[in-house]
């Protein structure tokens, strides 16, 4: 909107009026109320805070965060970053947290490519397709997560042990102990090649820009394609082949009670990943089917007019006008399978919730424990939100 | 949406909250905890979740166990009546946390006693109810025989135990690599184990014992012979309420005493009333006023082993068909006994 538009009316300020100590203002009445809400809120933590301080000291029960210096002594199955038991109960909380945010993360992108695939097949005009998934959304949707967890993690104990494993194909092991797969054994030149990788990405990106900006100018279409698989692909393959193309691979062996070598995933970290996924995928499913539905049928045949093709249809007027609703409540469903995740703990993955409770029972500082876990939540959630309501502000249709 | 519940969190929220707002003149008194039992009528007491032998609901949901005879000891010591106590189901991270904030008056639950637990935790532990050791148990199919053979092995361990500490230091010191699977609730931690998720279970002897008691088929079962820690375990209270900390100490120390001595739940009332020996008469309340030192009703200890019995017979009652032997925890008389009590003077 430019300023031109607006009545000149509404851009006068009103007159001041003098400021009177008198309880008749009005704004007086404000400040002294607005003062007396905060003195008595804070009152309030004030009490909660010394009465705190003061019932720990009487029961001898240590407070402070120094503990977060101590050794740990926990053992921890599943850690991204180096951790032994020596290491401090700090470095054992910073595994707890990239533990959930691992599963949170896989767990978001998995729900949300599920829960699409669903939502659609509900308004799939094939009789079976719709009511498989409106079958699966609704008993998704109606049975308690942390049961559909400890079913998951039941089933995973059901598969044979290591040494009657499921073994489909060489090196591909499925058993109670989780599944184990061979693993490229990582060397300096695959990391290169993922950086070529990254950078052909980025440069694609510019290209399509350079593109569009090009058929804007004289309406001639130019194929991006060919140039984004040499740049994503043929990059990064020369940049590995420059380097000596190393391929060693490391296979999984039973050895002792185990698997050793290659790469596992957990039963716990399955169980919980899967039940989250398919849990939130219900909900996601009918934020998506709600969105789709949202857009009047009116759009479609107005598209078409203009001699749009279906799937220009879809990406041009359809879709944005769809995720103007769908993106506000998928924030609430993301942030709800993170919080679900502490629900790792009846399943025996390692989360923060899981770490932080050994290590306000090791050392008996609940409070410290728990706020501990409150900032993690709070952090990672507030992250979510900022980040899904500026993608939302991104592709809020531009009135003009 | 639908919000799922999350028992333990919530419980340790609950928790802290209460610990914070805990009213401030209760503890200026000399006896916060006895008189709240007191007023109240009942004892809060927690125990453990279900552990055969120890504390375990039977068939018509009565809790019975040795964990809960000791609650039930303290209950008749002070009302006269071993059903005046309400149990409070506690796992091994949520134990602690119920104590601190009051939701609990004692904890009666397999608990060791630590010099940290003892001081920065702010609990006291009045006695040791049970002389314990760490040990592991395996599938018999698994053909391990000592605990040093499990290395590369994955091992059930509950979290935030001793048991889970010992298992990492052990493990270092004999350079035996394991992976952990940690499970809070220790129904479903067995579940894992019995499942073959784990190829062993550590905690304390006399869990595996119950455990393994508690099977369709415990033969399938080894304990190994390595006992890797001392765990010596007991009741516990909340540090500030000396009376209450005496009264379950003594408790505990009539129990054995009363072993000692031959008194039992069958012949305690005619010793009360007969029995010329100066300690079982103050003991039993005939001479001197042992009970109100305490105080509680001077016929205390009577009251208590007719209705509970002595140490030997709720060790009798409780562990015995369980398969675990009275080993260091005979009376002190015995070889390798350590049970022992102070003078009843």
């Amino acid at each position: 909107m430019s300023d031109a538009t607006v009545d000149p009316r509404f851009r006068r300020k009103p007159p001041k009026r003098p400021l009177r100590l008198s309880w008749a203002d009005e704004r007086v009445r404000g400040i002294v109320w607005q003062v007396v809400v905060v003195a008595i809120i804070g009152g309030i933590i004030y009490w909660l805070w010394s009465n705190t301080v003061h019932n720990l000291e009487v029961r001898r029960i240590a407070t402070g965060f120094g503990f977060l210096w101590r050794e740990a002594g926990l053992p921890i199955a599943e850690h991204v970053i180096p951790y032994e038991p020596t290491d401090t109960y700090f470095r054992a909380l910073t595994v707890g947290v990239l533990n959930t945010l691992k599963v949170a993360v896989v767990g978001i992108v998995l729900a949300t490519i599920l829960g699409t695939v669903v939502g659609i097949a509900r308004l799939s005009k094939n009789f079976l397709v719709s009511k498989i998934a409106g079958f699966y959304v609704e008993v998704i949707r109606d049975l308690p997560l942390l049961l559909q967890l400890l079913f998951w993690y039941t089933v995973m104990q059901g598969l044979p042990g290591p040494r009657q494993a499921f073994h489909p194909a060489e090196g591909l092991y499925f058993s109670n102990r989780g599944f184990r797969f061979p693993a490229l054994e990582w060397e300096g030149a695959h990391t290169a090649a993922l950086a070529a990788c990254v950078v052909g990405t980025v440069l694609t990106w510019l290209y399509a820009r350079v593109a569009r900006a090009k058929q804007m100018a004289d309406g001639q279409p130019r194929k991006i394609w060919p140039a984004a698989i040499a740049l994503i692909l043929g990059l990064p393959i020369f940049v590995w082949l420059a380097l000596g193309a190393p391929w060693t691979i490391d296979w999984p062996a039973l050895r002792g009670f185990n698997f050793r070598g290659g790469m596992a995933v957990s039963p716990e970290y399955a169980a919980l990943l899967i039940g989250l996924v398919t849990y939130t995928a219900g909900f996601i499913a009918e934020v998506v089917r709600a969105g789709i539905l949202s857009v009047n049928q009116g759009q479609w045949e107005a598209a078409q007019a203009l001699g749009l093709r279906h799937g220009s249809v879809l990406r041009l007027i359809v879709l944005p006008q769809a995720l103007r609703v769908i993106i506000p409540p998928m924030t609430s469903n993301y942030l709800n399978l993170t919080k679900n995740s502490s629900l790792a703990v009846a399943i025996g993955y390692q989360d923060i919730v899981s770490i932080a409770n050994t290590t306000l029972n090791q050392t008996g500082q609940a409070i410290e424990g728990i706020a501990i876990i409150m900032l993690v939540y709070l952090t990672i959630s507030l992250s979510i939100s900022l980040f899904m309501n500026w993608y939302n502000a991104k592709i809020a249709l531009v009135e003009r | 949406m639908t919000q799922v519940s999350r028992p333990s969190f919530l419980r340790l929220l609950g928790a802290a909250l209460v610990a914070s707002v805990a009213a401030l003149p209760a503890m200026a008194q000399q006896a916060p905890t006895l008189d709240a039992i007191r007023a109240r009528g009942t004892l809060v007491c927690g125990v453990n979740t279900g552990l055969a032998g120890f504390a375990q609901p039977d068939s018509q949901g009565v809790w019975r166990g040795f964990d809960v005879d000791y609650c039930r000891a303290v209950a008749v010591a002070l009302f006269n009546d071993a059903s005046k106590v309400r149990y409070v189901p506690t796992t091994a991270q949520n134990r602690f946390t119920a104590l601190q904030s009051g939701e609990v008056d004692m904890l009666s639950r397999n608990t060791t006693w630590t010099l940290s637990r003892d001081t920065s935790l702010g609990f006291d532990f009045p006695a040791i109810s049970f002389f314990d050791g760490q040990g592991f148990m395996v599938k018999a199919s698994l053909g391990v025989r000592t605990a040093r053979e499990l290395d590369g092995a994955t091992i059930c361990v509950q979290p935030g135990t001793t048991t889970e500490q010992n298992l990492t230091d052990w493990a270092r010191a004999n350079r035996v690599n394991f992976t952990p699977v940690v499970i809070e609730r220790l129904e479903e931690l067995v579940g894992a184990f019995v499942g073959g998720r784990c190829d062993a279970f550590t905690t304390d002897v006399s869990g595996l014992a119950a455990t393994r008691a508690a099977q369709a088929r415990p033969a399938d079962y080894t304990i190994l012979p390595d006992v890797i820690s001392k765990e010596p375990l007991g009741p516990l209270v909340r540090h500030g309420d000396q009376r209450m900390t005496d009264l379950v100490r003594w408790v505990h120390f009539g129990l054995i005493a009363s072993e000692e001595l031959g008194i039992t739940a069958a012949n305690v009332r005619q010793m009360a009333a007969n029995d010329t020996r100066p300690e079982v008469q103050r003991m039993l309340g005939r001479n001197g006023d042992l009970g109100q030192m305490l105080g509680v009703d001077n016929a205390w200890l009577v009251n208590v082993i007719a209705a509970i019995g002595n140490y030997g017979e709720i060790f009798e009652r409780n562990l015995t068909p369980i398969g675990i032997q009275r080993g260091p925890n005979a009376l002190w008389t015995t070889p390798g006994g350590l049970q022992y009590a102070p003078p009843f003077r």
